[in-house]
């Protein structure tokens, strides 16, 4: 017998040496890019089974996307949730007041208000219009580019500025990093940095419902990126043995900062095709189809309504900002993707389907993004009045050390009387 | 939940029970005041856990609220998080303190800062309950005492008992605290208590004043130790199995220890601790886990800022060693009586 090749260290002669394969993005920065791979199939082909279909049936329509509004502007096929139009302008409004939000906070973070801020260009119809096909208890559990529900759901947008600047009247106490919101009375979860751990809680909250024999479900969302974290298996396993009451998202905006989604396996299969794996309904769709991701949320919270179980969803998007504030993605992807993006932007296609209605036009677009704007400003404003980042309008000295527990055990309260000690040495005129 | 007085444990009547009969005691009696309750884990259900602790209660209070999970901590704990931000008071099951780690993100980065960083708009109030320590031929896996990850987390209490009596009343506490408590029940002494003479035929709770356990609800306040036996000559602070041990190996040496149950390490008792090491001026500290950045390095710096002037000698540490713990020289690795045995006496020479 041969010497074994693992005591030898040779190969065996007749056999490929084995490769390691590393995924590579098609396009890098300074090259063309080409769109002709992506298979995008024609608006309202796609069949719409009844909600409470097998999981199994649901396979073609993880592979497959789900479009509703076609080049011209129409609503088309099964899918078609057929809003009003006073519904569709509702959801127009909040897309375009999210990316006016957008725009200007990102614009506070380069004037140093804040330290740091995340833009969702390009994904606003994924939020907002998931919004509005849940119910507005539904609970949340959002990561950090969800901001869409906050305004949809009629959050105070002084709130979220405060919450940004980290000032005085930060409901968060000047406590986490801006745009870690969290609106417990809005049905919006507390953000966390650590990527994915809501999937599994949005199951338990989920389940919860269920224990009582409540009428609410509960929805979160990642990215394509955070699928890869194990919380997402846990997530769906849980959600599958127990049948629970939740939509699970994974927006595929193609991009988790720098490695784009071959990394989280996307060469391989889609997002929505595990979902069939976990015995779990699945649908993939038009993430920049405002009406079919309504259709598609509406479609899900019904089946979890009806006890008919958990749906995970892929929304097919772009992210056509960087990845935060903090980040610049020309060092890493082609300049002209977002430009060149197949499925255009969400707004604009709304905005084509609203006019083509006969319900909207160019002249109360404008309108409307110039009122936006202003409503951003005033809030901004507003919320300068209780301070920006490192202004000394903050919240008082001890909050620090509140909340950690319910009550104050004697370690924090001897570090806060140290705290205040060290204030008072810095600067001797101190109060609070 | 429900309103009832607790009852004095003066007059209440006591059974002999050992730890994990009352620790389902415990269980059944909080699922029975409070409908909040649920209990999931691997083997909870229908089987009653491995070690019996959920024994009849699914039974007792249906599916719904007990019920077996899939074999994954993060979503055990993940799922709990997320049904305590519902408002439940979800205490679920790590089968083994081992095994806790595959949860540990969602214990430090989620149920430990949910308060603070939603500023209390939603909260985690989650026992853990986790079978831990050595002493059982349990090897690498199935021995491991891994408070310290936890005693370091700010916003997680740990709460570890040492007798059928205590563990009863504290786990009662830890269901009722608004605050993630993660609860190591010391495996080797859930059938009876255990001195450390692995060599001589293992004992059971019957006739131990711990295993003497008050009928219906009561509760120990967590933050709060206990003198197991009073002493003028040297403090031992310690906790779990150890206090058994320390205890054996005290009376032996026929010194006058103070000995200190902690029972919970976060909060710590710190007026216990300093109380007695200023009588005592000599401290020694036991625990199974290994050496170093172990709880008994955050206890020996505490006692030397807070009682240097008292002190008449440096204070000792014996714990498990700096390895894994193995599985043929367990009792090589465990801080057994000759161990303790030369501290006490480096201690007690002058």
């Amino acid at each position: 017998m041969a010497e074994s090749p693992v005591r030898s260290g040779k190969r065996r002669g007749n056999l490929p040496p084995l490769e390691l394969y590393v995924p590579e993005p098609r396009y890098r920065p300074g090259d063309t890019v080409d769109y002709s791979h992506l298979a995008i199939p024609e608006a309202g082909a796609l069949g719409r089974p009844d909600e409470a279909c097998e999981a199994s049936e649901t396979w073609r329509l993880t592979t497959d996307m789900i479009r509703v509004l076609d080049d011209d502007g129409r609503a088309v096929g099964p899918w078609n949730p057929n809003l009003d139009p006073e519904t569709l302008r509702r959801i127009l409004r909040a897309m375009a007041l999210t990316r006016a939000f957008d725009d200007r906070m990102y614009r506070g973070q380069r004037q140093g208000k804040t330290s740091f801020y995340m833009k969702s260009t390009g994904e606003e119809a994924i939020s907002v219009a998931c919004a509005f096909a849940l119910a507005d208890d539904d609970m949340v559990f959002p990561s950090y580019r969800q901001q869409g529900v906050l305004i949809s759901r009629g959050y105070p947008l002084v709130e979220m500025v405060n919450q940004i600047y980290s000032n005085r009247a930060d409901r968060l106490k000047g406590r986490q990093l801006p745009i870690m919101y969290s609106a417990r009375d809005y049905g919006f979860f507390t953000i966390s940095g650590n990527l994915a751990t809501q999937f599994p809680q949005a199951v338990g909250w989920a389940m919860a419902s269920a224990i009582k024999g409540d009428t609410r479900i509960a929805t979160s969302f990642i990215g394509e990126g955070s699928s890869a974290e194990g919380d997402f298996h846990a997530a769906l396993t849980f959600a599958a043995v127990y049948n629970a009451p939740v939509v699970l998202n994974v927006v595929n905006n193609q991009w988790a900062i720098s490695s784009f989604s071959g990394f989280a396996g996307a060469e391989r299969t889609t997002f929505a095709a595990r979902a069939v794996g976990y015995g779990i309904a699945g649908l993939r769709v038009d993430g920049n189809d405002a009406l079919a991701v309504f259709a598609a949320m509406a479609w899900a919270a019904d089946r979890a309504r009806a006890n008919r179980g958990p749906t995970l969803i892929e929304y097919f998007t772009y992210r056509v900002e960087g990845h935060s504030t903090s980040d610049d993605p020309s060092a890493y992807r082609s300049a002209r993707e977002a430009e060149d993006w197949p499925l255009g932007d969400p707004i604009s296609r709304l905005k084509a389907h609203l006019v083509a209605l006969g319900e909207w036009s160019d002249g109360q677009h404008e309108a409307m993004d110039l009122e936006l704007a202003e409503t951003v400003k005033a809030a901004a404003r507003e919320a300068e009045k209780n301070g920006v980042l490192g202004h000394g309008l903050h919240h008082p000295f001890h909050t620090m050390f509140e909340d950690v527990f319910e009550e104050l055990p004697w370690h924090l309260q001897e570090q806060a009387a140290q705290a205040i000690r060290e204030r008072q040495i810095k600067w001797p005129e101190w109060k609070e | 939940m429900l309103e009832e007085e607790p009852v004095s444990l003066h007059d209440a009547p006591t059974r002999a029970l050992g730890m994990i009969e009352a620790i389902n005691d415990a269980l059944d009696i909080m699922m029975a005041r409070d409908p909040d309750i649920v209990i999931l884990g691997e083997d909870v259900g229908y089987f009653g856990g491995v070690f019996r602790a959920t024994a009849g209660l699914q039974k007792k209070y249906g599916k719904n609220r007990v019920f077996d999970s899939p074999i994954n901590e993060c979503g055990i704990v993940g799922a709990a998080v997320g049904m305590a931000a519902y408002g439940l008071r979800p205490v679920p099951e790590i089968q083994f303190a081992d095994y806790i780690y595959p949860g540990l993100d969602q214990l430090v980065s989620e149920a430990a800062r949910m308060r603070y960083r939603s500023a209390g708009q939603f909260t985690a109030p989650i026992t853990i309950r986790s079978p831990f320590g050595g002493g059982i031929f349990g090897g690498q896996t199935h021995s491991q005492s891994p408070e310290a990850l936890f005693t370091h987390v700010a916003g997680l209490k740990t709460v570890i008992p040492s007798t059928p009596h205590d563990a009863k009343g504290l786990l009662i506490s830890a269901i009722e605290d608004n605050d993630p408590v993660i609860f190591f029940e010391p495996k080797r002494i859930y059938n009876g208590p255990f001195d450390g003479y692995y060599d001589r035929p293992s004992k059971t709770w019957k006739g131990h004043p711990g295993g003497q356990v008050p009928d219906g609800y009561y509760s120990i306040p967590l933050g709060k130790a206990r003198i197991v036996r009073e002493g003028a000559a040297l403090t031992v602070l310690a906790y779990g199995t150890m206090i058994h041990v320390a205890e054996a190996v005290l009376a032996e040496k026929g010194v006058d220890a103070e000995i200190i149950d902690l029972r919970t390490l976060v909060p710590l008792d710190i007026d216990a601790v300093e109380k007695s090491v200023e009588k005592t001026g000599k401290c020694l500290v036991i625990h199974e886990a290994t050496r170093t950045s172990g709880f008994g390095a955050e206890l020996v710096s505490l006692v030397q800022e807070r009682c240097f002037y008292h002190l008449e000698a440096p204070i000792e540490r014996v714990t498990g060693f700096d390895t894994p713990y193995p599985h043929s020289l367990e009792w090589a690795y465990f801080p057994g009586p000759v161990r303790i045995g030369e501290a006490v006496d480096r201690l007690m020479k002058d």
